[in-house]
């Protein structure tokens, strides 16, 4: 691998991977795929060629039955992982076998992680999992269980919403880790053109409690939304877009739309 | 600041949502709170569930189930509500609520159909814009709600994903709740969800057990020795065990859908067979596999078809306070026809479960127990599935 890390820093991957890029003046492209579509083999390889295409992270999303927080794109993709028998274990596996070159945030939601028990946080981080973000665990919910998740080996990624106010941003600020995802509009993940009208009023007061990096997501899909986005932000988020690729188009169609993506977040610097 | 970790019924319950609902929320939670507090809720609220609704419910004896359990049975009456089921208490309430927080828009997920008929209902009546969410298959089930929703103005949304009943109708609808919590106002139809809904739908539903324990202190001279409801989510449930939760002497009875019989994997009981898990926001008993994922749950009856139950109901049966049975769609099927041969009265196939472990039990019972049963809905909506079902001149 290319970056020998010599580096003694403690500093946890994905903390180090963003501040990285902000060092650098670079936008974090990070890349979503649900685990295991369109199949096995598709799915490594989308872990191993994505960060060469242009993905700084890698966020793994474990298939799950009622995902609430997704529009039809990753509900079927989630579908089509589960009838290929793929749950939190085989995600974990296929992630272990891929040893991509990039951070990975596991993406779950919260049942499966319960289900698999207290020690899931510790198999996951030796599957080379760096980070962690749940969909349906805001902050305050579950103090015991946030504190479970926030005190493993993984960092604890937190979301803000369009909806979130102010005093309360400040507070998924403190909690989170790595980088706060924000949401970039209301509703459910998807395919969107264009960009939300009150993103940068919500940037901005995002900015004005937070110190972490800040990755926007949920309906990016194009270079024109990733360099208006990336203008404003640390980086984005590609979930919708880059899974319907890799459903129609295969792999290649995927590596491709992230080439595009990252040549677009290049050209917005500094 | 948020509340979001309080609102739990034990360890049950809580707000398992995506950040973007936390805020409507808490304004839901505090607009309740508003309402609760104001003479002109509590008078508007009541003059519609009399005047419109058709309440109190009577309380009605029953003199034939009774001489064949071999205790005195008595009916809370549910059925006789406008719109037939006890879901429209619910929804005329949350729909005032939503109209008192500007909200003109109401989403809802519906199975049996009887929720949704019963929010399309009271959004005509206010003249809210009314969009229902209800899954392909039960759809087909329960044709006539479709038309009745269709007929008073609301939006029904098929939905395709996963089983195609309640719990992707249910997904859907907060789906939609998401990306329109600004405008719109979800009425969910059950005491599940994140909070305040089951504890909300819970004080919502439950005048039909003050009403009830003063009916039977008035019409039998005390309190009943039982009393028994059917448990989908859990809200007639909840709604009639609230006033006798603090009365230790009352046994509380809840009646889940055995489907095709616990061992088989086909059925809806979440109390009896599932473990707790997270689904639609709350923390409760759930049908799930090994791995987390949600089992698909199977009920002869639309509204009990749910893989998951309300948080206090899982919070009643650990405690021990309320016990929970089942019975199967076969046993349903002789409920249904049981209460109609016994007491004309055709009841719902949610609530013929709870007639079916009733004469289940037939004997059982000392003679002078007096037995309360939730008549949650009457059968109209079920006949045409019934009659396909049963050859009623063949067994005549
Ligand atoms: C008549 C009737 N009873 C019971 C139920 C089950 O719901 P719950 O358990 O919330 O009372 C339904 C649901 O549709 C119903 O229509």
């Amino acid at each position: 691998m290319g970056s020998a890390s010599a580096t003694i820093s403690s500093e946890p991957v994905l903390t180090e991977r963003l501040r990285t890029l902000r060092a650098a003046g670079r936008r974090a492209l990070v890349c979503y795929v649900t685990a295991g579509h369109p199949d096995a083999d598709a799915s490594l390889r989308l872990l191993r060629e994505l960060p060469e295409a242009g993905a700084d992270v890698l966020e793994v999303g474990v298939p799950f039955s009622d995902p609430l927080a997704d529009g039809p794109i990753i509900q079927g993709s989630s579908q089509e992982a589960l009838a290929q028998g793929v749950t939190l274990g085989r995600s974990l596996d296929l992630i272990a076998e891929a040893k991509s070159s990039a951070p990975v945030v596991l993406f779950s939601y919260l049942n499966p992680l319960i289900a698999a028990g207290p020690e899931v946080l510790q198999r996951a981080h030796a599957a080379g999992v760096s980070g962690v973000l749940v969909t349906d665990l805001p902050v305050g919910a579950d103090p015991a269980r946030e504190a479970w998740l926030g005190s493993g080996p993984l960092e604890f990624v937190r979301l803000v919403a369009p909806t979130t106010p102010a005093e309360r941003m400040a507070e998924i600020a403190r909690h989170g880790r790595g980088f706060v995802y924000l949401i970039s509009r209301l509703g459910v993940t998807g395919v969107h053109q264009g960009v939300a009208a009150t993103l940068p009023e919500t940037i901005t007061r995002l900015r004005g409690v937070c110190e972490l990096p800040i990755c926007v997501g949920f309906g990016i899909s194009s270079p024109a939304q990733a360099r208006e986005v990336g203008a404003l932000a640390d980086g984005i988020v590609v979930g919708s877009a880059l899974v319907q690729a890799a459903g129609v188009g295969g792999v290649d169609a995927a590596l491709a739309l992230v080439r595009g993506l990252r040549a677009a977040l290049d050209e917005v610097a500094g | 600041m948020t509340q979001v970790a309080t609102d739990r019924f034990g360890a049950f319950g809580g707000r398992y949502v995506p950040e973007t609902l936390v805020p409507a929320l808490d304004a839901l939670e505090i607009a309740l709170a508003e309402a609760v507090a104001d003479p002109a809720f509590e008078r508007e609220l009541t003059y519609l569930l009399e005047t419109y609704v058709g309440r109190p419910s009577p309380l009605s004896d029953a003199p034939a189930l009774s001489a064949r359990i071999g205790a005195s049975v008595w009916l809370k009456r549910e059925d006789l509500n406008h719109t037939g089921a006890h879901k429209i208490n619910n929804a005329l309430a949350q729909a005032l609520l939503a109209k008192r927080m500007g909200k003109r828009r109401i989403i809802a997920e519906t199975g049996a159909g009887q929720h949704g008929v019963a929010t399309a209902t009271v959004c005509a009546r206010l003249g809210l814009e009314c969009v229902v969410y209800m899954g392909e298959e039960d759809m087909r089930r329960q044709e006539l709600n479709v038309f009745r929703m269709r007929l008073m103005g609301a939006t029904v949304v098929p939905v395709t994903a996963g089983t195609r009943t309640l719990k992707d109708a249910t997904s859907e609808a907060i789906r939609d709740w998401v990306a329109t919590c600004e405008d719109s106002h979800y009425i969910i139809g059950s005491v599940v969800g994140p909070a305040p809904y089951p504890r909300m739908v819970r004080d919502f539903q439950a005048i039909i057990g003050r009403e009830a324990r003063a009916q039977m202190l008035q019409r039998a001279g005390r309190l009943p020795n039982v009393v028994v409801a059917c448990v989908g989510g859990g809200s007639n449930a909840m709604g009639i065990f609230h006033a006798f939760v603090g009365d230790p002497s009352v046994r509380l009875v809840g009646v889940e859908a055995a489907g095709e019989g616990l061992e088989s994997g086909r059925h809806s009981a979440s109390l009896s067979k599932g473990v707790p898990g997270v689904l639609h926001g709350t923390l409760s008993y759930l049908l799930q596999d090994a791995d987390g994922q949600v089992h698909p749950a199977h009920s002869i009856s639309a509204g009990l078809d749910y893989p998951g139950v309300g948080p206090e109901h899982s919070f009643l049966r650990d405690s021990g306070r309320a016990e929970y049975v089942s019975v199967t769609d076969g046993a349903a099927l002789h409920g249904f026809q049981l209460l109609s041969r016994l007491e004309g009265i055709i009841p719902a196939l949610e609530t013929s479960h709870a007639v079916a472990w009733l004469a289940e039990q037939a004997g059982r019972f000392p003679a002078d127990d007096a037995i309360l049963l939730c008549v949650s809905g009457r059968g109209d909506k079920d006949v045409g599935q019934v009659s396909t079902m049963l050859d009623l001149e063949g067994k005549a």
